[in-house]
């Protein structure tokens, strides 16, 4: 195996992000720079579960507008409030209007898509076994919903696809759009992760013992697993400089286990150094690092053993999870977007809910991992996002020239 | 629009019941617009309900989800077809709708009682589960990726493993492949059969490459190309069925130009050529 070539960055000229924070990048900013956890209680799944979630409120009372009403779910409303936030419908309209629709791209990061949709006519079925008709669509009960649905709310022709490999979908669909501008086959690229609560998510990583009854608390001592978040998030790519750069992406597979990491994470390994190289960069260099960090005890075990061997012992390290919950598919880019606030802002977040941090994962990453935010400038950043599936991606962002 | 690049087809495999495997399909599909019958096989093959890949043990085939059987299926064909070393591959799997009995499966019971939902049956119905199934059973680490793109989902697979091949420089595996609607779904999914395709394709021509593939991105409408055999008409009502112009290209042994549709106002423009066959090589002494 040899390590891919040097990159040339990719310039992120908007974005736009809705989370359990709240609407904007605003929003998710002041609750990271408050260490403050949007998780709440779970009400949303109609059998009781005993857990907290990242929900985003008001979804139930906002439909689509009437022009994309045959669309309407709780997925593509979350999809729909992400893409007015923080003025990205006007971004992606002038990438538009400026490219031609046909060489703007999209690539949508999601794990569940719109199953919500299938989940809920499973409970209505007709006396033939039929879904209800307003649920008859096929179009809507697919996994490429969402991206068609994107693709209609912003009039996109350019080439479409959707990324689903659960936790990992929207970083890689960065990896994509990097390839398609290199290629020349778009000029501008929508990235996107959007995931809502449903209940096979829910229920699905219940079943799998992974569902924490407590709020989330990554690398927490005495940690008990994962909420479950919801969240849409989109970044508009083209290449050339900017003020933040996508400036590398890896992209591996444990070849191991399909619900539980390598033990010794060689997989994310792997997926760190395609991305380091690509970036041009050494482990040692990166300021940020915003984890993958589910609160799972095994994966917090494997990726705190990783950033102990490969990263600096000065990295800030922290895992926002207990802030958002874990967003499944969108996680990748919602957390992402938490490396851009890092090199726009001159701010790190910290890693809410994890106090007091498990000392089982030892003295180096003890040092690494950082619980409250800190006031420094950023010039590199890294996120890790590593999968179901055994399937990792990690992404390297830095500051640009202008 | 763009400029073509080039990438070669090293090797291919097909799947579905009425044609399990490549050498079948092929003759199947040559079932020519001039009307000469299909090119009939030595050996008939008989119809399979499901595949039942030689890479897993028998008590996970049973258990193993049709997807999963079919994706891992004409993923080892293809590689082992291509001579590539399946252990160091990077892969792209599509598919419009991921495993839709298991889907069917988990919606049921969802709706009688989710604290009932199998921890198995979960993991099956991730749309990347057959990708971490073959990386399981292949051993290989490389970038794997699940795609879908709805009724453009192998035209829109096929440029994810060229632009791979073509930015990285790499080998990449495509395995193409949808399932049947069930219960429930069936009453909006369209769905039927079995269809799966494997392409291995290499930014360099090898010693089994066998076609030489130019491709390009154009704006502009499209139509789907019209299915030329009997075979390929008859697996049309597959999710992948827009697999079948490829395949019937492949399958006929000359040099085409095919035109996919990626959307309503895109295609993905292709040119196949034959590999002249290499040249012998003077025996070893």
């Amino acid at each position: 195996m040899t390590l891919p070539a040097r990159l040339s960055p990719v310039a992120l000229v908007a974005q736009a992000l809705v989370c359990a924070a709240g609407v904007g990048l605003p929003a998710l900013a002041r609750a990271l720079q408050a260490n403050r956890s949007a998780l709440t209680r779970n009400t949303f799944s109609r059998v009781p579960l005993d857990c907290w979630i990242g929900r985003v409120e008001g979804l139930e009372t906002s439909p689509l507008p009437d022009a994309l009403a045959a669309w309407d779910c709780r997925a593509t409303r979350l999809a729909w409030t992400g893409l007015q936030a923080d003025g990205f419908l006007a971004h992606a309209q002038a990438a538009v209007r400026q490219h031609g629709a046909a060489r703007v791209g999209l690539v949508l990061g999601t794990s569940a898509s719109t199953i919500g949709v299938s989940e809920q006519a499973y409970r209505e079925l007709d006396d033939q076994g039929r879904f209800p008709a307003r649920l008859r669509s096929e179009q809507l009960n697919t996994p490429h919903a969402l991206a068609l649905f994107v693709q209609a709310a912003l009039g996109l022709q350019g080439p479409s696809v959707t990324v689903s490999t659960a936790c990992s979908s929207s970083a890689k669909a960065f990896a994509v759009a990097e390839r398609w501008l290199r290629l020349d086959l778009a000029d501008a690229v929508v990235v996107g992760g959007v995931d809502a609560l449903c209940e096979s998510v829910l229920f699905g990583f219940n079943a799998l013992g992974l569902v924490s009854p407590d709020p989330c608390r990554p690398f927490g001592a005495g940690r008990s697993g994962i909420s479950v978040g919801e969240a849409a998030g989109y970044a508009l790519l083209r290449r050339g400089a900017g003020e933040v750069q996508l400036l590398g992406h890896g992209e591996s597979n444990d070849a191991h286990h399909m619900s539980s990491p390598h033990p010794q994470g060689l997989g994310a390994e792997r997926a760190l150094d395609d991305a380091l190289a690509r970036a041009g960069v050494a482990a040692a260099e990166i300021e940020y690092l915003n984890l993958h960090g589910t609160a799972s005890l095994r994966n917090d075990e494997v990726e705190a053993a990783l950033v102990a061997r490969r990263y600096g012992p000065r990295v800030h390290a922290s895992a926002t999870k207990g802030v958002t919950g874990h967003t499944m598919g969108a996680a990748g880019i919602v957390e992402a977007l938490v490396c851009l606030l890092a090199l726009q802002g001159g701010w790190r977040a910290g890693s809410a809910n994890t106090a007091p941090p498990d000392p089982a994962l030892g003295p180096a990453f003890a040092q690494q991992l950082r619980l409250a935010p800190t006031r420094q400038t950023t010039t590199l950043a890294a996120s890790h996002s590593f999968g179901f599936g055994g399937n990792n991606c990690v992404l390297v962002f830095g500051r640009g020239p202008s | 629009m763009t400029a073509a690049r080039r990438l070669h087809v090293d090797g291919v495999a097909f799947w579905s019941p009425t044609l399990p495997g490549w050498p079948a399909a092929r003759a199947a599909l040559r079932d020519a617009a001039d009307g000469t019958a299909p090119t009939a096989l030595d050996t008939p093959v008989a119809p399979a309900r499901r595949p039942a890949p030689a890479l897993l043990a028998a008590n996970e085939r049973r258990r193993a989800p049709d997807s999963v059987l079919l994706a891992l299926e004409v993923a080892s064909a293809a590689t082992a077809d291509a001579g590539h070393d399946a252990g160091d591959l990077a892969s792209v799997f599509t598919s419009a709708h991921g495993d839709l009995p298991i889907i069917d499966a988990l919606c049921t019971t969802l709706a009688a009682d989710p604290l009932l939902l199998s921890p198995t049956r979960f993991h099956h119905s991730v749309h990347n589960a057959a990708s971490g199934y073959w990386a399981i059973a292949s051993g290989s680490r490389a970038a794997s990726t699940a795609l879908a793109a709805y009724e453009y989902s192998f035209a829109a697979g096929l440029l994810e493993a060229a632009a791979v091949c073509a930015a990285d420089g790499v080998p990449v595996l495509l395995v193409a492949g949808d399932t049947a609607a069930v219960g429930g779904l069936a009453s909006t999914n369209r769905s039927r059969g079995l269809l799966a395709l494997a392409l291995v394709l290499s930014p360099r021509p090898g010693p089994r490459s066998r076609w030489q593939l130019d491709w390009q991105l154009q704006a502009g409408h499209a139509a789907a190309p019209p299915l030329r055999s009997a075979a390929a008409r008859k697996l049309a009502d597959n999710a992948m069925a827009d697999a079948m112009p490829f395949a019937e290209a492949l399958a006929a042994g000359a040099a085409a130009t095919l035109a996919l549709p990626l959307g309503p106002a895109l295609h993905l423009a292709l040119d196949l050529q034959l590999h002249a066959p290499p040249p012998r090589q003077p025996a070893a002494t």
